[in-house]
C-alpha cells in the first residue's frame, strides 16, 4: 500500500485541474501509488490573497472530485490572511471533502498568527503540512525552516505536524523536528541522497516519517527510491509508505465516513 | 544495464550507506548491471590527481569484479595537469575521464578546455562532465561554488564532432536551448539528476533517445531512483533498451 502525501497539479500535462489530474494518476499506476493527496492549484503564488487561495482550492477540489477512491486534498491556507484562510478551512474541510492544510511560504509558521489556523484544523482532526527548507543560500523571507516548526511544535505540543521536504537540508532538518513527538517529517521534494532514510528511521523512528514525492514537478521514481533503496526494515518501509498516512489521516476520514 | 555515472571512495561530508566498493559492486550486481562507469569523490578536493587516479584503477581492477571502469579525473587548474590525462589513457587504460569544473573551479571559457578536450579526443578518451555532484541548496556552508554555464560548451563540442561527450547530472544546470543545442551537437546526457514525473519523457522533448544514458550518481544517490524512472516514463522496449545499455555500448565504440 502506498499513499502519497505531497501531489500537485502542476508539471503535468493538461488544461483543467482534471486532465491533470487523470495524468497523475496514470503516474500513479505505474508506480502502484494507491493514493494521492493534492494540494495547490494550476497556477502558483507564493503569497496568495484571500481570492488566489479559493481559486486554487477550488482547482484541487475539481480536480479530486472524479477520484473519490484515489485522491485526498488539502486545502492552500495562508496565515497573512487569516479569516479568509478560516473560510477556506470551513469550506474544504469541514464542510467539504478535503482532509487537512498546506501552509507555504507566505509567512513563517513561527510567528504566532498562526495559531488559529493550527487550533481551528486540529479541532477538525484534519492534517496539517508546513513547507520547510534550510537553504545554505538563505531562505525566501516568509519561509520557514525545520527551526520554525520546532517552534511551532513547543506551542502545539498535542497537535501532529508535517516537517514539508525533511527540510530539505534533512541532516539538519530531522535534528531541528527530532526532540516533538507531534512532528513527522514528508520525504518528497529534495534529491534521492543515498543515507537520508537510514538517518531517519535512525532518529526518529519509522512512525514519524511520512512518503511523498512533490509530483509533478518531482519524479516518482526519484521520490520512491529514498524509500524502496534504503537499507530499512520491510516493516519501517510499510509505515513510510503508506501506513503512517493512513494513521495520520484515519481520524478525519472516519468523521467524514470515508472507508478506505 | 550499463550504469555511466557512479563514484568510489568516500564522499567528503558524510558517510554513505554503499560507498565500500565491494557493497556498491554487490548492489549493482543485484540490479543488472553489468559495466559501471565509475569516478572517484577523492578527485573532487584532492589536488595529488595522479594519486587519485592511481587508487581508482587499481580499486577497479582488484574490487570491480570485472564490473567497474575507471574513469580518472584530470583538473587543468592544476599545474602538468597533461600529464594526468597521459597516464589516464597510457599507464591505466582508460576509457575515459571525468571532469568537475564546478569543484575545480573553472568555466567552458578557460582557455585550457579547448586543448584538454582535443588531448582526450586524440587519446581516444570519452569525456564525462559532471556539472554539479548534489543540489545546490543543501551543499555544506563552507562548499562556495559557483554554477557553471555551460553555454560555451556548445562551440566546444560543435568544433570536436568525434569527441564523445557526456553530461552527468546536468539537468539543474542545462535546460531549454542550451540543452537542444548540446543535444544537436552530438553531447549526451545521463538521467540521475532528470527530475519531474516521467522525467525521460521530457528529456526526450530536448535531446534524441540515442544521446540518453542510464546514470545512477550511486553511491550518492540511491540506485533505485535511475532504476524506476525507467518504468516511470513509457519508453516501450526499443529506447528502454538502448538508455539502458544500447547507446552506453555505442559512444563507448562496442568495447567494454
Amino acid at each position: 500500500m502506498i499513499w502519497d502525501l505531497h501531489c500537485h497539479l502542476s508539471g503535468v500535462e493538461g488544461r483543467t485541474p482534471h486532465e491533470r489530474m487523470a495524468r497523475l494518476i496514470d503516474y500513479a499506476d505505474r508506480m502502484n501509488v494507491d493514493r494521492l493527496v493534492v494540494f495547490m492549484g494550476m497556477r502558483w503564488s507564493t503569497d496568495p490573497g484571500p481570492d488566489d487561495l479559493r481559486r486554487q482550492n477550488d482547482d484541487v477540489l475539481e480536480a479530486i472530485s472524479h477520484w473519490a477512491d484515489r485522491a485526498f486534498g488539502f486545502a492552500y491556507v495562508s496565515p497573512k490572511h487569516i479569516d479568509a484562510s478560516l473560510e477556506e478551512i470551513d469550506r474544504c474541510i469541514r464542510n467539504g471533502p478535503m482532509l487537512g492544510i498546506k501552509l507555504w511560504v507566505a509567512q513563517k509558521c513561527s510567528d504566532e498568527s498562526i495559531d488559529a489556523l493550527i487550533k481551528e484544523v486540529a479541532g477538525l482532526k484534519g492534517a496539517i503540512y508546513q513547507h520547510t527548507w534550510l537553504k545554505v543560500g538563505g531562505n525566501l523571507p516568509g519561509e520557514s525552516s525545520p527551526l520554525d516548526l520546532a517552534r511551532l511544535a513547543q506551542r502545539h505540543p498535542d497537535v501532529p505536524l508535517i516537517c514539508g521536504h525533511s527540510g530539505g537540508d534533512w541532516e539538519r532538518g530531522i535534528r531541528a523536528i527530532r526532540p516533538y513527538s507531534n512532528v513527522s517529517i514528508g520525504t518528497g521534494g529534495f534529491d534521492p541522497t543515498a543515507g537520508m532514510m537510514e538517518m531517519a528511521v535512525r532518529e526518529l523512528g519509522p512512525d514519524r516519517i511520512i512518503y511523498g514525492s512533490d509530483m509533478g514537478g518531482r519524479s516518482l521514481a526519484s521520490q520512491l527510491a529514498k524509500v524502496q533503496g534504503a537499507d530499512i526494515p520491510a516493516a519501517a518501509r510499510r509505515q513510510i509508505l503508506g501506513g503512517n498516512l493512513r494513521r495520520m489521516l484515519l481520524p478525519i476520514l472516519r468523521e467524514k465516513g470515508i472507508s478506505t | 544495464m550499463i550504469d555511466v555515472n557512479v563514484s568510489l571512495s568516500r564522499w567528503p561530508f558524510r558517510r554513505l550507506p554503499l560507498d565500500e566498493t565491494s557493497r556498491l559492486v554487490e548492489r549493482l550486481r543485484e540490479k543488472g548491471v553489468t559495466q559501471a562507469w565509475a569516478g572517484s569523490f577523492d578527485a573532487l578536493l584532492h589536488e595529488d590527481m595522479a594519486g587519485v587516479n592511481a587508487r581508482l584503477a587499481a580499486e577497479c581492477a582488484t574490487a570491480g569484479e570485472g564490473l567497474l571502469l575507471p574513469f580518472g579525473s584530470v583538473n587543468p587548474q592544476l599545474p602538468d595537469w597533461e600529464e594526468d590525462l597521459r597516464r589516464c589513457a597510457e599507464e591505466h587504460g582508460m576509457r575515459g575521464i571525468r571532469l568537475h569544473p564546478d569543484y575545480h573551479g573553472y568555466g567552458f571559457d578557460d582557455a585550457a578546455v579547448p586543448r584538454l578536450l582535443d588531448l582526450a579526443g586524440e587519446q581516444g578518451l570519452i569525456v564525462q562532465i559532471t556539472l554539479l555532484m548534489e543540489d545546490e541548496r543543501t551543499r555544506h556552508p563552507l562548499v562556495g561554488l559557483e554554477k557553471v554555464d555551460a553555454a560555451p560548451l556548445v562551440t566546444l563540442a560543435k568544433e570536436r564532432p568525434e569527441l564523445s561527450l557526456i553530461l552527468l547530472n546536468s539537468q539543474r544546470v542545462v535546460r531549454g536551448a542550451v540543452q537542444s543545442e548540446l543535444a544537436a551537437a552530438g553531447v549526451c546526457f545521463d538521467i540521475a539528476m532528470q527530475e519531474g514525473v516521467g522525467g525521460i519523457r521530457k528529456l526526450m522533448d530536448q535531446v534524441p533517445f540515442e544521446q540518453i544514458l542510464f546514470g545512477s550518481h550511486a553511491p550518492f544517490f540511491y540506485f533505485e531512483s535511475a532504476e524506476l524512472k525507467l518504468r516511470e516514463s513509457e519508453l516501450g522496449e526499443t529506447i528502454r533498451s538502448a538508455i539502458e545499455r544500447g547507446n552506453a555500448e555505442k559512444v563507448s565504440g562496442g568495447r567494454s
